[in-house]
């Protein structure tokens, strides 16, 4: 009765020869391909190289007058505005204003990139029904599998550094926005659609003229969730050599720097709040005429 | 009688997903009910022939579930039909391809919804002017027309407010406005006055009836409510089940009721107002007072009363004697004697 108290399985070394078969030829796929996909994303790595620099060079209180702007702009509020500044500025005396300048350039390019891509595939899948069941599930696995799983073959492919970073950022961040593209979309009532149809619009005019902006209340909270997820992000692409706020996190973890852990864990959290609560003002703002409000 | 705008022919719709192959036990005479129960398939339109005359209102009436809402919506192919033909001046409305048919429904017709259907996020001017900006037409031509419909319905002011912030009836005026903007000559309504209450109604249809004196559209409107069917209609179509059980003008529908169905239908309507003396005209003429074709019994009880023979001579809208009409006709077409009849047949 051995075998029903052992689960029968490959066995040991047909089990590991196949393990090895697949990582050998995908060592050697990559080595072959690895610097055609490196220069495809060339340009990827230099618009971000130069965002981070940019940034960085730019006089502090110009960033803050922009980012004063940018607050005001999106939530209509003086104390949102204000809040965002000091938050910067208790950043920036700490030490932090460098890393936290990296990482506000990784967020934004990963968070356009992820609305570049997500929304055209939103638009698809709530189009054709075929597409969202074959997207779904891809969705699905991108964000339960293990980050650290899909990690590897990106080093594996294009080594250590920012792009990789921004690439395995982009896989954990870009769902929600496909997600609530797609919903919302797919929520825009029947009737006015209906109404659309009845004057003889096209396709076009229909998306463009009623859908998305019917949906855009929906779509910015993917770009919302999006951002959130991309922040969450920061530490461990940290460990792929990413630079910016998620680095001394690293490091405090892996020699018990408590204060630089904690210094830097709150920063990251401060932009987390400040996104969040600027990009949701402005979404909430966008659907002012669902309650009769007087707009902008 | 004037010319045929839109004619209906044969039209049956099955809704489910092979309701094509089910069309031949239809016609050879399938109830709607053993279809449902043995193939899961719904018999939405059953063998619908109407033809709908230009310039002139043209009522669907039904109760819920009769299929109006999906007969009109077959006018602009909202829904494809199973089998049938439908012409619009002479034009086969189902062999156009999407194109032409984008085109049939940006010219021809325009429609009004019941639960409004008004763009949420645009303005009421852009809401009115929608029809012409997918159309492509110039914003200031769009514009200056949407002007001139909205203050025709009575919203001059409220341009630059959004659909939120009007009232129910104003969103109607709304949607009628955008309908009516595109100049399209047939006008579809479905239930368009049936989420308004009472007096915001008979409101609107004194607005439609008004507009169309100078429009003569050829507006096909659906409703469940018989007072409104009589009121606007110059012909009426009853629907039942998905198929027409009676058609012709109100006079007929109300003196000839075809079936239980509808005399039960007509049962508690005021005669007094909606009887008007041609329709119990009779052979001759008389030397009493005249009194108009289209006055109605109630109005004419009074001078027939005052009458020395109880009797007066009708004429027609041009002062010509057209026949007579005498106070027992009259008094007797206040009593349903048909219907009642039938309400014995009925137990």
């Amino acid at each position: 009765m051995d075998w029903l108290a052992e689960f029968p399985s490959l066995g040991k070394r047909d089990l590991r020869d196949l393990k090895k078969g697949i990582d050998g030829s995908f060592r050697e796929w990559s080595r072959s391909n690895g610097d055609a996909i490196e220069a495809f994303f060339d340009p990827l790595y230099f618009f971000l190289v130069w965002l981070e620099k940019l940034l960085i060079a730019t006089p502090w209180p110009i960033i803050l007058i922009i980012v004063a702007g940018l607050a005001y702009i999106g939530s209509r509020s003086w104390k949102l505005a204000l809040g965002s500044v000091v938050s910067f500025m208790l950043i920036g005396y700490f030490g932090m204003w460098k890393d936290m300048m990296a990482t506000i350039s990784l967020i934004s390019v990963s968070t356009l990139i992820c609305i570049a891509v997500g929304i055209p595939i939103g638009i698809l899948m709530s189009r054709y029904d075929r597409v969202q069941s074959a997207i779904t599930p891809i969705l699905d696995l991108m964000q339960t599998i293990p980050i650290f799983v899909y990690l590897l073959p990106v080093v594996m492919l294009l080594g250590i550094g920012r792009v990789p970073g921004l690439i395995a950022v982009c896989v954990y961040a870009i769902p929600p926005i496909i997600r609530l593209t797609n919903l919302g979309i797919r929520l825009v009532d029947k009737e006015i659609l209906e109404a659309a149809d009845a004057f003889g619009s096209s396709y076009r005019q229909k998306l463009f003229s009623v859908q998305i902006p019917l949906a855009l209340p929906n779509i910015f909270a993917g770009v919302n969730q999006t951002i959130m997820m991309a922040l969450a992000m920061v530490v461990i692409a940290s460990m792929i050599g990413v630079k910016g706020l998620g680095m001394p996190v690293l490091q405090a973890v892996q020699n018990q720097y408590l204060t630089l852990g904690l210094m830097n864990g709150l920063a990251i959290v401060a932009l987390a709040i400040i996104f969040d609560r600027v990009s949701q003002r402005y979404g909430q703002r966008l659907q002012a005429h669902r309650y009769g409000k007087e707009h902008e | 009688m004037s010319k045929t705008k839109l004619k209906i022919e044969n039209l049956y719709k099955i809704f489910g997903p092979r309701g094509k192959s089910f069309i031949d036990s239809v016609k050879n005479g399938m109830s709607k009910q053993e279809l449902l129960d043995n193939h899961s398939h719904v018999l939405g339109l059953n063998d619908i022939n109407l033809d709908i005359p230009e310039q002139r209102i043209q009522v669907i009436m039904g109760l819920s579930g009769s299929g109006k809402s999906t007969l009109i919506r077959h006018i602009n192919r909202l829904i494809e039909p199973t089998a049938g033909a439908i012409t619009v001046d002479d034009e086969d409305i189902l062999s156009m391809s999407q194109l032409q048919l984008r085109e049939f429904r940006r010219k021809k017709t325009s429609m009004v919804f019941q639960k409004f259907a008004l763009l949420p996020h645009k303005t009421v001017a852009q809401n009115v002017a929608y029809g012409l900006t997918i159309q492509g037409e110039q914003e200031s031509i769009a514009k200056e027309k949407s002007h001139k419909w909205i203050e025709s319905v009575g919203l001059s002011g409220f341009e630059e407010r959004y659909p939120a912030q009007l009232s129910g009836g104003m969103q109607q005026r709304v949607g009628l406005a955008r309908a009516l903007a595109t100049d399209a000559p047939i006008l579809l309504m479905d239930e368009a006055f049936s989420a308004l209450d009472p007096l915001i109604r008979t409101d609107m249809q004194n607005i439609l009836l008004e507009l169309q004196k100078d429009l003569h559209k050829t507006i096909i409107f659906i409703t469940h409510d018989l007072d409104e069917a009589l009121r606007i209609g110059d012909n009426i179509a009853i629907l039942r089940d998905g198929k027409i059980i009676q058609k012709g003008d109100p006079q007929q529908i109300i003196m000839k009721p075809a079936d239980d169905y509808i005399s039960d239908f007509i049962k508690d309507i005021n005669r007094g107002k909606v009887i008007e003396v041609k329709s119990i005209m009779q052979k001759g003429s008389s030397e009493g007072a005249s009194l108009d074709s289209s006055c109605s019994l109630e109005d004419a009880l009074k001078v027939l009363n005052n009458e020395k023979n109880k009797e007066c001579s009708v004429v027609d809208d041009k002062g010509k004697k057209i026949g007579k009409v005498t106070l027992d006709a009259a008094i007797g077409a206040l009593f349903r004697e048909k219907a009642s009849k039938n309400k014995e047949k009925y137990k």
